[in-house]
């Protein structure tokens, strides 16, 4: 198929940014997304001119790396996958495709599509563990027993892949989802409740200090998270940290 | 130059290291403050070690080449980490999972690490779940377990298909409770280029900050890498597009010897390659292969007429399906390790049986799982008498529970439903067992150089049964290296800083630009990627799953030249001084165009079979693996002479006192 893309291209972090227009032909329907974008590399390569530069690495939807805000939608129309798992057959012969990088205040651009997100390692920083030794001289495994249902929350909580869809995809540039997430899987976990009160009020903390908007229930983030990570985390979060500030 | 030497101690192979431990000098906490220890790779083996290092009050720095060390590859893992726990009660043990490891391996790896390794892996389920890693769990809150290829005991845990990913948010959550106390450093989006030695010591690094394009000089007391297998020297391949050899190479450079370079997984169940445009392989988990059965038509018309699209696999009867496992491996079925299952699905389609339109691909049925769930559901919840629908229907969500994740990836991948139309499936490269040689104490050749995870060679010989690299990455990390670096170290409470500014990082940092400079100004024919392509083309046709002397020497030549053709002509866009994503995979595909002649140097000398080594030479008159004990039963450890093919090679003969070496069988 053929295609029109508009790219977003930025030399560097200080430099201004603009819309470039490609066109590519020979796509197949059963090329990734992001091997499209190698297709057009090398294209540009053999030109003489610079490739766009991107993030990715597993290429299979689970490292979190891959990003990409296609025609207006973190990694594209398609539901619950990620760009490097987005196929072209998504697409139809003709179309014009935007590609642009994650747009948010905590979220500067480095060059082109690539974008920093270390924002969510520092909020993490702050408080996304348990506060054990790895020493190994720790209980049995099964002398903590968790209820299924709570393990299986706590899971779906934790499979966040960390890719910055929620923040994309928000109005405010919120990070809530993303920052409830590993609140929930800790606060599912009878291993977690320990730290339960220090761990919500230091992790918010550093999510305002970054520069994320509020949440105002508008629930995009849900609708555009790769892996279905539930707002049923935000309002668990929200309970944990009133509580939190209520015990002072 | 170390000694070549094991270092495996004394004694009685279960009391190893527990003595060795009690033996080995250790390092006050206050000195441990005024060590600093270098972390290159944050996997599951990095982050492990990282954390622990900080832990006990070393001054670490942790590199790594993705934006955030939550997103190295050991993320990618999906099946499940293996433990002797003996929850299951159905007569696991330490002594059995060593048995089963080492036997898995084909009898190529060291006893005494091995032994090591299952000893310490029940401790690594208790860390994990005193952190947070929420397990798959049964209805009584007590943790689940299933089974792997290789092995009769249930003794894989796991996290649905993302174990891994669970396991290395673990690790980084570990890690990050130590970067917020200041005793971890972090450097993402860095990489390392080089391993600066001091007095034949390891004393640094240097590294590239991969958005500037600055290089940096780190210095340390101790360098341990973490950076992970080489499977990328295939170009196709399930690690992820950065992955890379440069850390090992670079060391290998500087005099750490690398061990076994051919010994290579292909595993089994991988998504087949459609075209030429692919630029990776998706795994789908051994862990399907629990319920999964693999088969292919008997008849070759019908495999022509499937590929041809002119039948569908459902409409073909039982009879005229061949379970080729279950056929040729009664006792292990679907569930024999990877190497037998890889060299079977290529024999049938060899042979033109395969089901794809390009003939390379096997069906992986779950239509009896479904079927067999689906009964038993209905019968426990109350339908005595269920319609064939409600089974399927009841058989369908039990499995969704089970692999729903990777089903939903095949169907985004394939565009097909695997709940209704079996999977297909081929062999793709996916783990490397070679790696840096390293002592019993995971130290390299190279005095203050060691060697975690999949960078290094020890445990799994000639080939790693599933769900055991995750339990070797987090035992290294966690539990051995924390321990035996400490031995190093006490010799090092009283050095002081290490300077940046000496000779000697002046002298490496002067080799990496210059490096950097040929790979910018070299004439600009093709791009890095066309390089790497050819070279995988060559890796996987000659030194892939089957290989022979007269295809080996030719790869051996060939890839000798594509590395001149490189370096002379290949095309580097951009400036080095910046972010330049073909500059880093210049870098990264010249060390490949390295250790691919190495590899094949290694495939050669072996003369026989073992594991993932298979030379087509040396085979039973059943097409099994014929390994010849008295001849290569030794650790083959090559030297760094300037070109690969001058390597020269250096033997460890491994021992076996605890287990008698006898034919592999899973029949």
């Amino acid at each position: 198929m053929k295609l029109t893309l508009k790219i977003w291209r930025q030399e560097n972090a200080n430099a201004k940014g603009k819309m470039v227009t490609y066109p590519i032909d020979g796509i197949e329907d059963d090329m990734s997304f992001l091997e499209m974008l190698d297709v057009l590399n090398e294209e540009l390569i053999a030109k003489g001119d610079d490739p766009v530069e991107f993030d990715h690495d597993c290429r299979e939807g689970i490292c979190g790396a891959c990003s990409l805000q296609i025609n207006g939608e973190p990694h594209g129309p398609d539901r619950l996958v990620t760009t490097c798992q987005l196929h072209m057959r998504k697409f139809k012969d003709g179309d014009t495709i935007v590609i642009e990088p994650f747009r948010a205040t905590a979220f500067p651009v480095i060059k082109d599509l690539i974008v920093d997100r270390s924002s969510f390692d520092r909020i993490q920083h702050a408080g996304g563990y348990i506060s054990v030794n790895t020493s190994g001289n720790t209980i049995d495994a099964n002398s903590i027993p968790v209820n299924k249902h709570d393990a299986d929350d706590s899971f779906a909580a934790a499979t966040c892949i960390g890719c910055g869809a929620c923040v994309a995809a928000c109005k405010n540039a919120s990070a809530m989802l993303f920052t409830s997430a590993k609140v929930s899987q800790y606060a599912l976990l009878p291993q977690g409740q320990v730290e339960a009160v220090e761990r919500v009020e230091n992790m918010v903390r550093q999510m305002d200090l970054e520069g994320f908007g509020n949440c105002t229930n508008t629930g995009a983030c849900e609708i555009e998270c790769p892996k279905g990570i539930s707002l049923e985390n935000i309002a668990r979060m929200n309970r944990e940290y009133l509580s939190a500030t209520a015990k002072g | 130059m170390s000694a070549f030497k094991s270092n495996i101690p004394e004694g009685p192979l279960k009391d190893k290291w527990t003595q060795h431990k009690n033996d080995i000098n250790l390092v006050n906490p206050a000195n441990k403050r005024n060590i600093d220890v270098i972390v290159v790779g944050t996997g599951l083996a990095g982050g492990s070690a990282a954390a622990t290092l900080a832990e006990l009050g070393y001054n670490v720095k942790t590199f790594c080449y993705q934006d955030s060390p939550r997103r190295a590859h050991s993320i990618a893992a999906q099946g499940g980490i293996n433990a002797a726990k003996n929850y299951q009660g159905d007569g696991d043990s330490n002594y059995r999972l060593f048995y089963d490891t080492v036997k898995g391996g084909d009898y190529r790896s060291r006893e005494a690490n091995v032994y090591r390794l299952a000893e310490v892996s029940a401790n690594i389920i208790d860390q994990c779940v005193a952190q947070g890693v929420p397990f798959a769990r049964e209805y009584g809150g007590l943790l689940d377990n299933r089974s792997f290829g290789g092995v009769l005991v249930s003794r894989t845990f796991y996290a649905k298909g993302q174990t891994g990913q669970q396991l290395l948010l673990g690790a980084y959550s570990a890690m990050n409770r130590q970067i917020n106390r200041g005793k971890i450093k972090s450097y993402t989006r860095h990489e390392m280029m080089d391993v600066v030695l001091v007095d034949g010591k390891a004393r640094g690094i240097i590294a590239r900050n991969m958005v500037t394009g600055e290089i940096e000089r780190h210095s340390a007391h101790a360098v341990v890498l973490a950076s992970g297998g080489y499977g990328n020297v295939f170009f196709l391949s399930t690690n992820a597009m950065g992955c890379n050899v440069m850390a090992a190479w670079r060391a290998h450079r500087r005099g750490a010897y690398f061990a076994n370079p051919c010994y290579t997984q292909i595993h089994p169940t991988c998504i087949p390659v459609t075209g030429d445009h692919q630029s990776k392989l998706t795994l789908m988990s051994e862990s399907l292969r629990n319920d999964g059965r693999i088969w292919v038509p008997k008849k070759k018309e019908d495999a022509e007429a499937i590929r041809a699209g002119k039948l569908k696999p459902t409409q073909l009867k039982e009879e005229d399906r061949d379970y080729y496992l279950e056929r040729r491996y009664p006792a292990f079925g679907n569930l024999v390790p990877r190497d037998v299952a890889s060299r079977a699905a290529k024999e049938r389609c060899d042979a033109g049986f395969g089901v794809n339109k390009t003939g390379e691909a096997v069906y992986l049925d779950f239509s009896s799982a479904i079927e067999r769930y689906g009964k038993e559901k209905a019968y426990t919840s109350g339908h005595k008498n269920p319609s064939k629908e409600e089974i399927i229907k009841l058989g369908k969500e039990v499995v969704e529970a089970k692999y729903g994740n990777l089903f939903q990836m095949y169907e985004k991948i394939v565009d097909q439903n695997p709940y209704e139309t079996p999977m297909m499936i081929y062999p793709a490269v996916h783990y490397t067992m070679g790696g840096l040689w390293v002592d019993y104490n995971l130290q390299t050749t190279i005095p203050g150089c060691y060697a975690v995870g999949e960078a290094n060679f020890s445990d799994h010989g000639a080939n790693r049964l599933g769900a055991s690299a995750l339990m070797q990455g987090l035992a290294d990390g966690y539990f051995v290296l924390p321990y035996t670096i400490g031995d190093y170290l006490s010799k090092d409470i009283r050095t002081g800083k290490i300077s940046t500014e000496t000779p000697e990082f002046d002298a490496a940092e002067k080799d990496v630009k210059d490096r950097i400079a040929r790979l910018m100004n070299a004439s600009g024919q093709h791009s890095v990627d066309y390089y790497h392509k050819k070279l995988g083309k060559i890796m996987w046709n000659k030194c892939g799953m089957a290989r022979n002397e007269q295809g080996l020497k030719e790869a051996i030549e060939e890839i000798a030249e594509l590395r001149k053709d490189f370096w002379a002509n290949v095309k580097v866009p951009g400036a080095a001084e910046s972010k330049n994503a073909e500059l880093e995979k210049a870098g990264r595909v010249a060390d490949f165009l390295e250790l691919g002649e190495l590899f094949a140097k290694d495939a050669l000398h072996r003369n026989e079979s073992c594991g993932g080594h298979f030379r087509e030479e040396y085979q039973t008159e059943e097409g099994e693996a014929l390994r010849d004990d008295e001849n290569f039963k030794y650790v083959a450890a090559w030297e760094y002479k300037g070109e690969p093919k001058e390597a020269q090679l250096h033997k460890e003969d491994l021992e076996f006192k605890n287990i008698e070496l006898k034919t592999r069988s899973y029949k």
